[in-house]
């Protein structure tokens, strides 16, 4: 055998290690009574290392894995990585719960094993998955897979297009979607594989509505939980549920009468133009008066630090409210901290016009548990009078319901569809 | 499900394979390679087929021809020998190697089937080694769980499931006795 087919054989069973096989004997002795194996046995306690180059040229970043696992799906609480793609599929004609759980159950097998940084069934390119680098792949049911598989009784009413906004601009490329896939990772290499793998083994059951691709500071530019600028040079998240909290357990997890849900969450995806002509045209009060932060720093503009409370009641000596009526920031504000929304916000940038005009903006992922009473109020106030409309547009629209996690014996999606 | 909790099926007592196995796949004599093997009565004695497979798939296929892949695993002290296969799904399978012939490369029935080493391990992969699958009638679809049971040298069988995949590889073109080309 060729050294290139032992390196091929070796990515395709990089849980065969002597230790693995021990312990998987250790499996089979004490089974043996009973007839049972357990073929995966020892499976999880090997991970690979395996590089061309050599074991100690990946960095421990890029090995670096999330659970896949849990009563939660990964990717909402996960801390946001690098980069990320929002596939929104829609279920092909024909589409019933059968064949809409045979697709979860092939997508979830991807997803549990690209995850940690194993290769996917019939991966033609397995050697990309050995760099799992934080990978999460999320997945979340829009309106037109719960009429597919006629469930739409137990599809949560604000799982619904958003009602129209003034402000809105929604273009149909963007708006929209039966099934959503999310795929984070602080590698962009990975998140491509991850998106090939998804797409080529949803392609007999769906077809590809839209993808959106978006990105943060580099994994290692800034500390993992430091406030995020987006492209308009503005602190975006100062105020978010913090993982681990019951403030986030609160805000983010499905609490509502759909058992099914229970676990999981809702997501609005909103894709958001920056007018970035006009907005360099502002000066740097201007800006920070539309916020009501400065930009320095993200600290109120009554206050000295990024997390200092807001004084929205503070007066200037003329009278007036430091922070303005119509600052974003006041409009956004949600004073009951379990009834914010989870802002995992990303970048898009897909380059410049021929009279330099940028195409760029936020990915605006929110994630809530309900977002007829989190999501849409926030929205509305936003609507009626933001200054920040000035400079944003939004131009996409899309809402899923997520569904919580899985155990290894189940898949995202069971507790609809089976 | 996708630990794949499998369930080796011992071979029970006296019986032989052939009873074990003719009743539910009457198909098992259409196998090719080996298939007299299948009389071997397993004693009382031997020890359970300590096989396993892990990362088990099969393409899909609207009907005709598809294979099955994954890695056997022997977690045993001696070696065992895969000497035929059946499935539900089709009313011929056979074990397939792939090799150079004359310049092409060519896929046939492996002779003396599929031998994975005691502690090791035997990869069934497009372009090598696999689990053909013949005269398929009915779609086998993406995400269907198709069951496999592979009959061992000595009388044992063990049945897994593989989870259906599309697949642009492996386009199997096979007829007995033809040279074909075109495996993954």
């Amino acid at each position: 055998m060729s050294e290139r087919h032992d390196e091929a054989e070796r990515l395709r069973r990089p849980r065969l290690s002597r230790r693995a096989l021990l312990s998987g004997g250790a499996v089979v002795a004490a089974a043996a009574t009973s007839g049972a194996v357990v073929a995966r046995a020892g499976a999880d306690d090997t991970r690979t290392a395996d590089s061309t180059a050599g074991p100690d040229a990946n960095s421990p970043r890029a090995t670096a894995v999330e659970p896949f696992y849990g009563a939660h799906q990964a990717g909402v609480a996960t801390t946001p990585q690098a980069h990320a793609a929002f596939v929104a599929f829609d279920l092909r004609a024909g589409s019933d719960r059968e064949s809409v759980a045979r697709l979860m159950r092939v997508l979830t097998d991807d997803a549990r094993r690209l995850t940690q940084g194993q290769p996917a069934l019939a991966d033609t390119e397995p050697h990309l998955a050995v760099l799992p680098a934080r990978l999460t792949v999320t997945f979340g049911f829009g309106p037109g897979l719960f009429a597919a598989t006629r469930t739409s009784d137990r599809r949560p009413e604000s799982v619904a297009p958003l009602p129209a906004f003034g402000i809105d601009r929604l273009k149909e490329r963007w708006t929209g979607g039966d099934l959503l896939v999310q795929i984070c990772a602080d590698d962009p290499l990975t998140v491509t594989h991850a998106v090939r793998v998804i797409v080529k083994d949803a392609r007999s059951f769906a077809k590809v509505r839209w993808t959106q691709r978006g990105f943060r500071r580099a994994a290692h530019s800034q500390q993992p939980h430091t406030t995020q600028r987006n492209v308009m040079g503005q602190l975006d998240g100062t105020v978010n549920p913090v993982a681990g909290t019951p403030d986030f357990d609160r805000a983010v997890w499905f609490a509502g009468e759909q058992e099914w849900l229970r676990g999981g969450t809702t997501l609005v995806l909103r894709r958001i133009r920056a007018e970035m002509e006009t907005w360099d045209a502002a000066d740097t009060v201007a800006k920070e008066f539309t916020i009501g932060r400065r930009l320095t720093d993200g600290a109120p503009l009554t206050g000295t630090r990024e997390h200092d409370e807001p004084d929205l009641a503070r007066l200037t000596p003329a009278g007036l409210p430091v922070i303005s009526e119509y600052a974003h920031i006041r409009r956004a504000h949600v004073a009951d901290p379990g009834a914010r929304i989870l802002r995992r916000v990303y970048n898009y940038d897909e380059g410049v016009s021929s009279d330099g005009t940028a195409d760029t903006g936020l990915l605006f992922a929110s994630y809530q548990a309900d977002i007829a009473r989190q999501f849409i109020p926030i929205q509305q106030r936003l609507a009626e009078a933001d200054l920040l409309n000035e400079w944003t547009t939004p131009i996409g629209s899309a809402v899923f319901a997520v569904p919580p996690g899985c155990d290894p014996k189940g898949w995202i999606g069971e507790t609809l569809l089976s | 499900m996708f630990s794949r909790v499998m369930l080796v099926v011992l071979s029970l007592g006296a019986v032989t394979a052939t009873a074990a196995c003719g009743s539910e796949e009457p198909s098992t004599s259409a196998v090719a390679a080996s298939s007299s093997a299948v009389a071997v009565a397993a004693s009382p004695s031997s020890a359970p087929a300590a096989l396993s497979i892990t990362d088990p798939w099969v393409k899909t296929a609207k009907k005709g021809m598809t294979a099955a892949f994954g890695t056997l695993v022997n977690n045993s002290d001696t070696d065992v020998t895969v000497i035929a296969g059946s499935t539900p799904v089709a009313p011929m399978v056979e074990l397939h190697e792939v090799v150079e012939s004359k310049g092409k490369m060519v896929m046939r029935p492996k002779k003396g089937g599929f031998v994975v080493p005691a502690h090791g391990t035997h990869v069934l992969q497009p372009g090598g080694d696999h689990i053909m699958v013949m005269d398929v009638p009915a779609e086998i679809k993406p995400g269907s769980e198709v069951p496999f049971t592979l009959e061992l040298q000595g009388g044992g069988t063990y049945t897994f499931t593989a989870l259906g995949k599309d697949f642009a590889g492996a386009k199997e073109n096979y007829q007995p006795g033809a040279d074909m080309g075109g495996m993954g």
